[in-house]
C-alpha cells in the first residue's frame, strides 16, 4: 500500500535520512524504531505528505492515510462526542460511535476533553484515527501517557485494523502486543549537516 | 466544510472562546473618541466615519492571531493539512468564522455607536454597507496574516505589523463611502472600489495563505 525507494528527507535544510527504503503492504505493520532524534517524526510527516521529500521515491496512500501526530488536535471546550464528531463529517464516516466504544470512551462521551486527563486524551486522540476510516494509519510515539490496559486496548485496535486489510506505520518504544515488522532508521541517518542543495526557496518565507 | 464552521463558531461561543471581545473592543473605542476630543457635535460629526472604520479595523485585528495559532499549538492544523478538507478552503472557512463572530456583531452595533458619534443622519445606511461590505476583506485579509506568523513565537505583534498596511485601501475607501453618503455625495466609486477588494481577497487569498501554512508547517 505504501512504498519508499532511496527516500531522502530533509528538515530545515538539513538532510536528516538518506536511502530509506521500506514497503507496507496491506494487512501488515511496521514499527520506527531508533534513538531520539533519528528521524522518525521527519519520516512519519513525509509520509503524511506534510514534509516533502528531498529525493527518491514515496507512492500510495496519498487518500488512504490517517496521520496521529505527538499532539492529538483535542479541543479543550469540546465534549468527547463532539471532537470525535467533527473529525467523522470532515472525514464524511458515521464512525464516531465504533471508536468510541473501542477505545471505551462512552463513559466520557460528554465530559469535555480539557478535563480529561493525560492518557484519557490520549486515547480521544487515538479514537480520532479510527474515526478516519482510512485504511494506512501513521501514528507517531501512540503510546505516551496510555496505562498498560490502555496499551492493550490500543493493541487490539491495531490489530483489528490490520485484520481488516488495513496497514500501519508506528513509531514506537514499547511492544504492542501484535505481530508486525522491525525497521531501524539508525542505518539511515544522514552525517553531520550534509547541507541540501535542492531549489527550493521556501524555508526562506519566515 | 460545514463541520469545520460549525466547530469553529462553537469554540468561538464556548468559554474563553473570545467571542464579544473584539465588539467590546470597538464600544471601547467609539466611547473613548469623544473624550478624548471633546463633546462638540459638529467635530464628532466630522470624524465620526473615520473613527468607526479605524475602530472596525482594530477590533478584527485583536482576535486575528488566534485564528490559526490555537490549531497549530493543539496539532489540529497538522491534521486538517492531512484530512481530505482542501487546505484553501479550510482557510476560507476559518476566516468566514472569523468574519461572523467579529465583523458580523460590529456590523449591526455599528449604528448605534454611529449615534454616539454623532454621526449625520444620512450616513447611517452607508456606515452600514460600508461595513457589511468591507469587514469580510478584513477578516480574509487578517487570515492571510495569521498564516503567514502561525508557528511563529509573539506572531501576533509581528501580524498587526503585517496587516495594518493591507487594510490601508479597505480603510480608504470604507471610510469614504460613509463621509460621501452622510454629505449626500456621489458614493458609487468608493463603494465599488470596497467591493473589489473584498471580492479580490476571497478569490486570491485562501490559496496564498494555503501555501503558507503549508510551508510553515514542514
Amino acid at each position: 500500500m505504501l512504498t519508499a525507494q532511496d527516500l531522502s528527507i530533509a528538515r530545515a535544510g538539513v538532510m536528516v535520512l538518506v536511502g530509506l527504503s521500506f514497503t507496507l503492504p496491506a494487512g501488515r505493520a511496521l514499527i520506527l524504531r531508533g534513538p531520539n532524534g533519528a528521524g522518525k517524526t521527519t519520516l512519519l510527516r513525509a509520509v503524511a505528505r506534510l514534509q516533502p521529500i528531498a529525493g527518491g521515491s514515496l507512492t500510495g496512500g496519498e487518500e488512504d492515510i490517517a496521520y496521529g501526530a505527538h499532539s492529538d488536535g483535542v479541543k479543550p471546550t469540546l465534549t468527547v462526542a463532539e471532537n470525535l464528531q467533527f473529525w467523522a463529517q470532515v472525514y464524511g464516516t458515521d464512525l464516531a460511535g465504533f471508536a468510541m466504544e473501542s477505545l471505551h470512551l462512552e463513559a466520557l462521551a460528554q465530559r469535555r476533553a480539557g478535563q480529561l486527563s493525560a492518557g484519557q486524551k490520549r486515547r480521544l486522540g487515538l479514537a480520532r484515527i479510527l474515526v478516519t476510516g482510512r485504511s494506512i494509519w501513521v501514528l507517531d510515539e501512540p503510546t505516551v501517557s496510555l496505562d498498560a490496559a490502555s496499551v492493550a486496548l490500543f493493541g487490539l485496535a491495531v490489530a483489528a485494523h490490520l485484520a481488516a486489510g488495513g496497514a500501519a506505520l508506528i513509531a514506537t518504544h514499547i511492544d504492542l502486543g501484535f505481530a508486525a515488522d522491525v525497521l531501524d532508521i539508525t542505518a539511515y541517518r544522514a552525517g553531520p549537516q550534509v547541507p541540501v542543495l535542492s531549489g527550493q526557496f521556501d524555508e526562506a518565507f519566515l | 466544510m460545514r463541520a469545520l464552521l460549525l466547530r469553529d463558531l462553537r469554540l468561538a461561543f464556548r468559554a474563553g472562546g473570545g467571542f464579544g471581545l473584539s465588539l467590546a473592543f470597538f464600544l471601547m473605542v467609539a466611547v473613548i473618541v469623544p473624550l478624548g476630543v471633546g463633546p462638540a457635535p459638529a467635530t464628532l460629526a466630522l470624524i465620526a466615519a473615520g473613527v468607526l472604520w479605524v475602530g472596525a479595523l482594530l477590533a478584527a485585528l485583536l482576535s486575528l492571531d488566534r485564528l490559526f495559532a490555537l490549531d497549530f499549538e493543539d496539532g489540529s492544523l497538522d491534521l486538517l493539512a492531512t484530512s481530505p478538507l482542501p487546505m484553501g478552503g479550510v482557510v476560507a472557512v476559518k476566516a468566514l468564522a472569523h468574519w461572523l463572530t467579529t465583523g458580523l456583531p460590529l456590523v449591526a452595533v455599528s449604528p448605534v455607536l454611529g449615534l454616539l458619534l454623532n454621526l449625520p443622519r444620512e450616513g447611517y445606511v452607508w456606515l452600514l454597507v460600508s461595513l457589511a461590505i468591507g469587514t469580510p476583506a478584513l477578516s480574509m485579509i487578517g487570515a492571510f496574516g495569521a498564516s503567514l506568523t502561525v508557528g511563529l513565537k509573539r506572531g501576533g505583534l509581528l501580524l498587526g505589523l503585517l496587516v495594518l498596511p493591507l487594510y490601508i485601501p479597505t480603510l480608504i475607501f470604507g471610510a469614504e463611502v460613509v463621509k460621501a453618503g452622510a454629505m449626500g455625495a456621489e458614493i458609487g466609486t468608493p463603494l465599488a472600489a470596497l467591493a473589489a477588494i473584498t471580492a479580490g481577497a476571497w478569490a486570491g487569498l485562501p490559496l496564498a495563505a494555503s501555501m503558507a501554512i503549508r510551508a510553515n508547517l514542514k
